[in-house]
C-alpha cells in the first residue's frame, strides 16, 4: 500500500489541516490570543498583588502628611482629582465600542466599515496615550517617590505599554484592511486584535477603579 | 506491523544550517530544543563540578566565596530554566503533534520564536561573568541580596535573561494548548489522548498561569535595581517577603512544570516495556489535573520560617498534594505488576525515575511538616530533596524519553550496552552524591556556603558526595559516545522498534516534514496496539519483544 505522492507540504499531505478544518469552532489564532491574554491577566495579577500587598501594609493609604510631608501627600491624593483619568477612561471605553463596530462590519463583509472602525479606534488609542503622558507630566511625583510612586507608575506604565502594543497591532490591521486583505470569512487577525484591545480596556477600568476610586 | 506507505523524496534531516535556523517544523524545533538544552546541561554540570570540587574538603581551595556564589547560582538557574524546563518542552514539541496525528504545532512561527528566545536568554545570562560577576544570590534571587547594593550587572542580565526564557515558556504553552485542543486527529477524543499529551496539557496550564507572575516579579526587581523603585528592598520601604511570595507563587507550580512531562514520558514507556496498558488511565489523568490545581496553593511551604505565612494551611495543602502523586506511584507499580518486563535502556531509566522520585516525594513530605522544616530549612536536606525529585525524577525520566524517542528522531537506535553503562554509572553516581546530603542536612550543614569547619564531622560525607558528582560526570561520556556512534552506525530503527502504542510510531523514522501520509483509525488511547491486533482479537498473547526487535 504505497502512496504515490510525497507529502512534503501541507497542501500535499492528505491529512494535514484535516483535523482543525473539520473540527470547526474557534480558530487557532483566536484561541491562541485568548490563551495569551490569560497569561497577560496573570501578569497584571502579579502587579496588582504587589500593589495590594504594599497598600495593605501602609497606613494610611495614600501615605499622609506625617509620612511624606504636606506637599507630596497632596499629590498622592489621586481621589481628589480623578477627572483627567476619568476622561481617559471614557476615551478608552469608547474605543472598545468602535473596535467592536469594526468587527461587526467585517463579519458582514463591510470593508469600509472595518477601515472606519479601526481608524477611529486607533485615533482614540493614540489620544489615550497622549493624555496619559500629559497626566504623568502633571502629577508632580515620580517612580522613585516611595512605594506609592513605584506602584502607581509600574501599574499605569505597564498598562500604557500594552496600549502602545495595541495601537501598533491596530496600525497593522488598518494597513491590511485598507489593502483589502480581510473579508467576512478571513479576518482572524482582526478578531484577535480586537479581543486584545478589549482586554487592555478592561485592565484600565480595573486600574482606574483601584487607583482613583477605591 | 504498522508501516506507513511514506517514502519522502528528500531526506528529512540533511538540510543545511539555514534550514535549521529558519525552520518552523515542530520536529526540527523539538530537536533544536533538546540539543540546546543538553548544551546548557553540560555547562551547568561543569559549574556543579566546581561546587563539588570546592566542597570535597573543608576550607577554601578553588573558588573564593563570591565566585562560589556565582557557581551555585548559575548552576541552579541554568539547570532549571535552560535545561529541565526547555528540554521537556523540546520532547513535547517533537512528540505531541505526532501523538495527536497533527501535521505540526498550531502556531509554527510562534514555535520558532519560542525556541530562539532560549539561547538568547542563556547567552545574556552568561555574559554576566564578563561584567564583573554573574548573578550570585541563588536561583531564588531573594532581596535584599538581589538589590543593587549587593549585586552588579550580572543580576540585571540574569533578570532580563529570565524574562526572555519565561516569555518563551508562555508562548510555548499557548502553542501546546492550542495544538492539543484544535489539532487532534479524527477519533482522538480527550480521554484517548496519550498520557504524555495530558501531562503537557496540564503543564501548559501551569506555565500559562504561573510564569507571567514570575515575569511581573522580575520586572519589579528590575525597576528596583535600575529605576529607583521600592518593591522589595526593606531599606527603602519595600517588602522582601513580597518577592518570596511572588517568586514561589510561580516556582512551586514550576516544579510541576519540571516534572509532569517527565511523568508523562515515563507513563508512555512503562506500559510499552511491560507489554500492558497503563493501569488506571483516568485516575492518572485526574491525579495530574489535581496536582496542577493544588500546585497553586502550596507555595508558602518554601517560606515556613519567615513567620509571615499561615502555617497550618500551607502545611496541610502540601501534605495533600502528595496524595495525587501517590496515586501515580500506584498507577506505575500496578502497570509493572505481572507485566512482561523488558529491561531495555528506556525502561531502566524509567525505573530509575520511579525509585528515585519516590525517595524525593517522601523526603519532601518530611519537610512539609512545619516543625521538621524549621530544623531542615536551608540545610543540605532540602538540596537532597530537590535533587531526588529533579535529578532522580525529571532527569532520569528525560533520559528514558531520550533513549525511547531517539530512534524516532534519527531513524537509528542507541546502543544498548553503552546505554546500560550510562544508566548504571549515573544511578550510582547520583545516589553517592545526593544520599549523603540527607545526613549532612540532618547534621545541620547549611546550603549555599563555600566552606565548612573541619571539626563539624561533615568532611567524609562531603568527599563521598564529590566522588559521586564526578561519577555522574563520567556517566555522560558513554552517553555522548553512544550518540555519536549511533548517529552514524546505529541499528536502523524502522517505524516502530519498541512495538509501542501511540501514533508517533505509525509514521516513518524520522517522519516526513508533515508527519503522516495516512492515519490509522483511532478507537482507544492505544491506536497502534489496536492496529497490530486487528482481526486477532482472540489471540490474547502479546507479541514477544524478541520477535520484532534485534
Ligand atoms: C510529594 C510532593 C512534595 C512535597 C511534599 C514537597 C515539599 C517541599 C518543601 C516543604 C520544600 C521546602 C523545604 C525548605 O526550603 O525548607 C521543598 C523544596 C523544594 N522542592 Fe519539593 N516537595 C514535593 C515535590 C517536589 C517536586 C515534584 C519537585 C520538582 C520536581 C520539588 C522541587 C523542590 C525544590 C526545587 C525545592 C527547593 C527550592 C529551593 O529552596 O531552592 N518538590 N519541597
Ligand atoms: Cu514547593
Amino acid at each position: 500500500m504505497t502512496a504515490s505522492g510525497h507529502a512534503l507540504t501541507t497542501e500535499h499531505s492528505p491529512v494535514a489541516g484535516l483535523a482543525h478544518d473539520t473540527r470547526g469552532g474557534i480558530s487557532n489564532p483566536i484561541l491562541g490570543m485568548l490563551l495569551f491574554i490569560t497569561s497577560e491577566v496573570m501578569f497584571f495579577a502579579g502587579l496588582f498583588g504587589a500593589y495590594f500587598t504594599v497598600r495593605a501594609s501602609t497606613n494610611p493609604w495614600p501615605p499622609g502628611p506625617e509620612q511624606v510631608g504636606e506637599g507630596m501627600a497632596e499629590k498622592f491624593n489621586l481621589h481628589a482629582d480623578p477627572y483627567l483619568a476619568a476622561l481617559l477612561t471614557v476615551v478608552l471605553v469608547t474605543s472598545s465600542f468602535t473596535c467592536q463596530l469594526a468587527i461587526w462590519a467585517i463579519r458582514k463583509n463591510d470593508r469600509r466599515g472595518l477601515v472606519r472602525g479601526i481608524a477611529v479606534t486607533l485615533i482614540l488609542g493614540i489620544l489615550f496615550l497622549i493624555g496619559q503622558a500629559y497626566d504623568y507630566s502633571q502629577l508632580g511625583f515620580g517612580l522613585t517617590d516611595g512605594t506609592f510612586g513605584t506602584t502607581f507608575f509600574t501599574l499605569t506604565g505597564f498598562h500604557g505599554a500594552h496600549v502602545l502594543g495595541g495601537t501598533i497591532m491596530l496600525s497593522v490591521i488598518l494597513y491590511r484592511a485598507m489593502a483589502g486583505q480581510f473579508s467576512a470569512r478571513h479576518h482572524d487577525a482582526v478578531e484577535a486584535t480586537s479581543i486584545y484591545w478589549h482586554f487592555v480596556d478592561v485592565v484600565w477600568i480595573a486600574l482606574f477603579s483601584t487607583l482613583y476610586i477605591l | 506491523m504498522a508501516t506507513t506507505a511514506l517514502h519522502p523524496a528528500v531526506p528529512a534531516y540533511r538540510s543545511g544550517l539555514y534550514e535549521w535556523i529558519t525552520t518552523t517544523d515542530h520536529k526540527k524545533i523539538g530537536i533544536l530544543y533538546v540539543v540546546n538544552s543538553l548544551l546548557f546541561f553540560f555547562i551547568a554540570g561543569l559549574l556543579a563540578l566546581g561546587v563539588r570540587a570546592e566542597l570535597a574538603q573543608p576550607k577554601v581551595q578553588f573558588f573564593a566565596p563570591d565566585v562560589y556564589n556565582q557557581l551555585f547560582t548559575m548552576h541552579g538557574t541554568v539547570m532549571i530554566f535552560l535545561f529541565i524546563i526547555p528540554i521537556l518542552a523540546g520532547f513535547a514539541n517533537y512528540v505531541v503533534p505526532l501523538q495527536i496525528g497533527a501535521p505540526d504545532m498550531a502556531l509554527p512561527r510562534i514555535n520558532a520564536l519560542s525556541f530562539w528566545m532560549l539561547p538568547l536568554g542563556g547567552i545574556l545570562m552568561f555574559t554576566g561573568f564578563a561584567t564583573g560577576g554573574a548573578a550570585a544570590e541563588g536561583w531564588t534571587g531573594y532581596s535584599p541580596l538581589a538589590q543593587r547594593a549587593y549585586s552588579g550587572t550580572g543580576t540585571d542580565l540574569w533578570d532580563v535573561g529570565l524574562v526572555l526564557i519565561g516569555t518563551s515558556s508562555i508562548l510555548g504553552a499557548v502553542n501546546f494548548l492550542t495544538t492539543i485542543f484544535k489539532m487532534r486527529a479524527p477519533g482522538l477524543t480527550m480521554f484517548r489522548l496519550p498520557i504524555l499529551v495530558w501531562t503537557v496539557l496540564v503543564t501548559s496550564v501551569l506555565v500559562l498561569m504561573a510564569t507571567p507572575v514570575f515575569t511581573s516579579a522580575l520586572i519589579m526587581l528590575f525597576i528596583d535595581r535600575n529605576y529607583g523603585g521600592h518593591f522589595f528592598d526593606p531599606a527603602t520601604g519595600g517588602n522582601a517577603i513580597l518577592w518570596q511570595n511572588v517568586f514561589w507563587f510561580y516556582s512551586h507550580p514550576a516544579v510541576y512544570v519540571m516534572v509532569l512531562p517527565a511523568m508523562g514520558m515515563v507513563s508512555e514507556i512503562l506500559p510499552v516495556f511491560s507489554r500492558k496498558p497503563l493501569f488506571g488511565y483516568k485516575a492518572f489523568v485526574f491525579a495530574t489535573a489535581g496536582i496542577g490545581a493544588l500546585g497553586f496553593s502550596v507555595w508558602a511551604h518554601h517560606m515556613f520560617t519567615t513567620g509571615a505565612v499561615f502555617l497550618p494551611f500551607f502545611s496541610l495543602m502540601t501534605f495533600l498534594i502528595a496524595v495525587p502523586t501517590g496515586v501515580k506511584m500506584f498507577n506505575w507499580i500496578a502497570t509493572l505488576f505481572r507485566g512482561q518486563l523488558i529491561f531495555a535502556t528506556p525502561m531502566l531509566f524509567a525505573l530509575g525515575f520511579l525509585t528515585m522520585f519516590l525517595i524525593g516525594g517522601i523526603n519532601g513530605a518530611f519537610s512539609a511538616a512545619v516543625p521538621v522544616d524549621f530544623a531542615l530549612h536551608d540545610t543540605y536536606w532540602v538540596v537532597a530533596h530537590l535533587h531526588y525529585v529533579l535529578f532522580g525524577g525529571s532527569v532520569f525520566g528525560m533520559f528514558a524519553g531520550l533513549y525511547y524517542w531517539f530512534p524516532k528522531m534519527t531513524g537509528r537506535l542507541l546502543n544498548e550496552a553503552l546505554g546500560k553503562l550510562h544508566f548504571v554509572l549515573m544511578f550510582i553516581g547520583f545516589n553517592l552524591t545526593f544520599f549523603p546530603m540527607h545526613m549532612l542536612g540532618l547534621a545541620g550543614m547549611p546550603r549555599r556556603v563555600a566552606d565548612y569547619s573541619a571539626n563539624a564531622g561533615w568532611s567524609d560525607l562531603n568527599l563521598l558526595a564529590s566522588i559521586g558528582g564526578f561519577t555522574i560526570a563520567a556517566s555522560m561520556l558513554p552517553f555522548l559516545w553512544n550518540v555519536m556512534l549511533s548517529l552514524r552506525n546505529g541499528e536502523i530503527a524502522g517505524d516502530d522498534p519498541w512495538e509501542a502504542n501511540t501514533l508517533e510510531w505509525a509514521t516513518t523514522s524520522p517522519p516526513p516534514p508533515y508527519n503522516f501520509d495516512h492515519l490509522p483509525e483511532i478507537r482507544s488511547e492505544r491506536p497502534l496496539f489496536d492496529l497490530r491486533h486487528a482481526g486477532a482479537a482472540h489471540s490474547a498473547l502479546p507479541a514477544k519483544y524478541a520477535e520484532t526487535h534485534s
